[in-house]
């Protein structure tokens, strides 16, 4: 056995040489600048704030390339699909999901969950199928499910708690005002609304998505045929759209959707999404408005319609449940030169820890340690809705010719509700036929 | 010989013989490349090779995001498909109705103020500034204020209306009504480049000689007479061009209509423009575009062509 006197100065060479190792990967690892790319808006605030947690542990700088929602799709599929080093994390919408994997743009993090311990049975099923998963309902996953959400409904809690107009709609409809619970409740509700005189100022029932350009008509409209029966196929069949797009219920629902947007929106939404819904909310226009969950936190702050002013329901069912979903799930984007780094951050934000703070900012987990915590349907007043929402959301086609299904979708439903064209029949038959096209085109069907 | 040849023959015939002297060594027509040369190879590679791989892809079925599948060529099949497809010529048919309209509306009222402004009323140059300040403004930011002027509850030009003809303000939708809509597009690009139509008659009306008018009072011609027989033909150049002009831009009109109406309501202003940005960048389907693209392309060129030729005709009369 050698003396340890003799071991000594190989021990300090090695200690000597560990150190050295050590302080220049600390020294590389402050070098590195990743930059992550997400739409504009508060929740990407809020992520900034988070991240620094990450640049003070691993030394790594985070750069952020936030784009506006009206160009984000067009600005990051246009990165992608050139290729392009600008992002080395991305927080891509969920429909983007089927493309990106099959195109090669996203890293596949099956081998990186294994290896790191990332379970994805501590999120949200709904968002896991929705967020990382393609082709769906199969273990393969691309994504790490980073801002759940979905469409739900504010409403002005001090009007409906007024007493001469509690009176009036109890005498009216024989029952109490209080949020809809259906579609049925949802239209009397807004009918009520439309038109009336409050506080001295003309208000409106509702505020619907009705935007043509990109997604808004669509991620609207959704939310009433979702409960009234309409499916994208045949459970037993894929593909086969026949009888379910278009079905009696489909046509129900969207003949539905156009006399809430006849009967009980204000004038001039015409081309109205996310933006225009909380300008009307906030200055007072509308009694119910239609958004996605992640305004919420920042519209219970409003100083004028928030606090007690403002009430938070689910989408109204009818003979089923279910509403849109929203959010985002967290990739890294396969041309990044960045890439350990990259994964080291979605390793950081996966932490039960990293996701309660998250949350706690005004950001939207999708982890189980956060939306099962006992506490959590206290935590905020919409808590309890977005819990209840998670558990019936229903999300668009997320196939690689997801942008065709949709600008089609978008094509027939603003022609039918917004212009006057046709039948909801009609809209919906075409719509059939520009669907089959796409996945004939795609191969996937005859 | 070449056009790009021709072109440096008449570079080395234009250069100064003390230039050719100095730069002993060069050959004329070398120093006339090496002018030329950088400006043809910018053309080429902005202009000519886009257009040349654009008619290349219109021969196939490549979607520009999907980079990993094959691409097939499938022969006139985009081009039939463009032609045969409704939808496109319903947007065939908004732009048509937007180019008609604008351009009229354009002319008769840029004649008219360009012909006020020539009387050099006082105060004529300040009048003059404030009607171009329009055509100085981005694209973008009118697309953007007029949807707010437009809106039916605090819009001003709702409330305009209103006053002017007692028609309750949020009794009518200008961009949600299928029959205003296409109506309020071209409101807005008349409010915004009759001051360009405008400019261009005034130059007309300037290049006439006074002695031309004093001539016809000599004769005794009546101020009609005078409009008729000297000031419409010796402008009429200059309309023609204005109208060239803002047809050729107007055919391709995109920015100001997808701010103000995304196309809508429904499909009622999309134009032509509109529905190949989707096609190309929001479908992705990039050989079909670049057919539909190149049909535009030739509708624009062929026409441009056959009117160019009526301008000169009109000129040389």
């Amino acid at each position: 056995m050698k003396s340890i006197s003799k071991m000594l100065p190989g021990v300090f060479a090695l200690a000597a040489a560990a150190a050295l190792g050590l302080a220049s990967t600390a020294v590389r690892a402050q070098d590195k600048t990743i930059t992550l790319c997400w739409a504009a808006w508060d929740p990407a605030n809020a992520l900034v704030e988070l991240s620094k947690d990450f640049t003070a542990k691993s030394g790594v700088k985070m750069k952020f390339e936030f784009v506006p929602w009206t160009n984000f799709a067009d600005r990051m599929l246009n990165e992608l699909n050139s290729k392009g080093k600008l992002c080395d994390l991305i927080i891509g919408d969920s429909q983007w999901i089927g493309g990106s994997a099959e195109n090669g743009h996203y890293v596949k993090l099956n081998d990186f969950f294994a290896k790191e311990g990332i379970k994805m049975t501590d999120f949200m099923p709904a968002t896991v199928t929705g967020y990382a998963e393609w082709p769906k309902n199969t273990p393969n996953y691309w994504a790490l499910p980073a801002m759940a959400d979905a469409v739900g409904w504010t409403y002005r809690k001090d009007w409906f708690a007024k007493p001469e107009i509690q009176a009036e709609f109890k005498k009216k409809f024989n029952r109490d005002l209080a949020p809809p619970k259906t579609w049925t409740e949802f239209k009397q509700v807004s009918e009520f609304f439309q038109g009336r005189m409050i506080d001295g100022k003309k208000v409106y029932g509702a505020y619907l998505f009705t935007e043509r350009g990109s997604e808004g008509i669509t991620m609207g409209v959704t939310n009433v045929l979702y409960p009234m029966g309409f499916k994208y196929e045949d459970p037993k069949k894929p593909y086969a759209m026949d009888g379910f797009v278009n079905s009696a219920d489909a046509v129900k629902g969207l003949e539905f959707y156009k006399a809430l947007y006849k009967g009980s929106t204000p004038p001039g939404l015409t081309n109205a999404y996310m933006g225009e819904g909380l300008d009307a909310f906030k200055s007072g226009q509308v009694a119910m408005m239609m958004n996605w969950f992640a305004f919420f936190p920042g519209l219970y702050k409003d100083p004028n319609v928030g606090g007690e002013k403002i009430g938070f329901f689910t989408n109204p069912s009818d003979k089923a449940k279910g509403v849109q979903l929203g959010g985002q799930g967290i990739s890294v984007v396969s041309y990044s030169a960045n890439r350990n780094e990259s994964l080291q951050y979605i390793k950081w934000f996966a932490s039960p820890e990293v996701q309660k703070k998250w949350q706690a900012i005004g950001g939207s987990s999708a982890a189980k340690a956060v939306l099962n915590d006992p506490a959590y349907p206290k935590s905020s007043p919409f808590a309890q809705a977005f819990l209840d929402s998670m558990g019936m959301v229903v999300d668009f086609w997320a196939e690689p010719s997801y942008a065709q299904l949709l600008l089609a979708m978008q094509k027939r439903v603003h022609d039918f509700v917004v212009a006057d064209k046709g039948t909801a029949k009609e809209a919906l038959d075409a719509l059939v036929v520009d669907w089959k096209k796409v996945f004939k085109d795609d191969g996937k069907s005859k | 010989m070449s056009i790009p040849s021709k072109l440096a023959g008449r570079a080395a015939q234009a250069t100064p013989p003390v230039l050719a002297t100095r730069m002993r060594g060069l050959s004329d027509r070398t120093i006339a490349w090496a002018f030329v040369g950088p400006t043809m190879l910018l053309l080429l590679a902005i202009n000519i090779f886009p257009l040349i791989w654009t008619i290349k892809l219109s021969f196939t079925n490549y979607r520009a995001n999907r980079p990993n599948a094959n691409v097939l060529d499938v022969g006139i099949d985009n081009y039939v498909s463009v032609l045969t497809d409704p939808d496109i010529w319903i947007a065939m048919q908004a732009t048509a109705h937007f180019l008609f309209w604008t351009i009229l509306l354009q002319t008769l009222i840029g004649f008219t103020l360009a012909w006020l402004v020539d009387r050099k009323f006082r105060g004529h140059g300040f009048w003059t500034t404030m009607i171009l300040i329009p055509m100085m403004l981005s694209p973008a930011v009118v697309g953007n204020f007029w949807a707010f002027l437009y809106q039916p509850q605090t819009g001003l030009f709702n409330y305009a209306v209103s006053f002017l003809t007692g028609v309750p303000a949020s009794s009518f939708e200008m961009i949600g009504s299928v029959r205003l809509a296409p109506w309020s597009i071209i409101i807005v690009d008349t409010w915004m480049w009759t001051p360009y139509v405008m400019l261009i008659c005034l130059a007309g009306l300037r290049s006439i000689p006074d002695y031309i008018y004093e001539a016809a009072e000599v004769d005794r011609a009546s101020t009609w007479r005078q409009f008729w027989s000297i000031t419409l033909p010796m402008v009429l150049p200059f309309i023609m061009l204005a109208v060239l002009f803002r047809g050729i831009e107007n055919f391709k009109m995109f920015d100001m209509v997808n701010l103000l109406t995304s196309g809508g309501p429904g499909s009622a202003t999309e134009l032509a423009s509109i529905t190949l940005k989707r096609e190309a960048f929001e479908k992705w389907r990039t050989g079909y575009s670049s057919a539909f693209a190149i049909i535009l392309f030739v509708a624009v060129f062929g026409l441009a062509n056959i009117y160019v030729k009526a301008l000169n005709h009109v000129k040389n009369r």
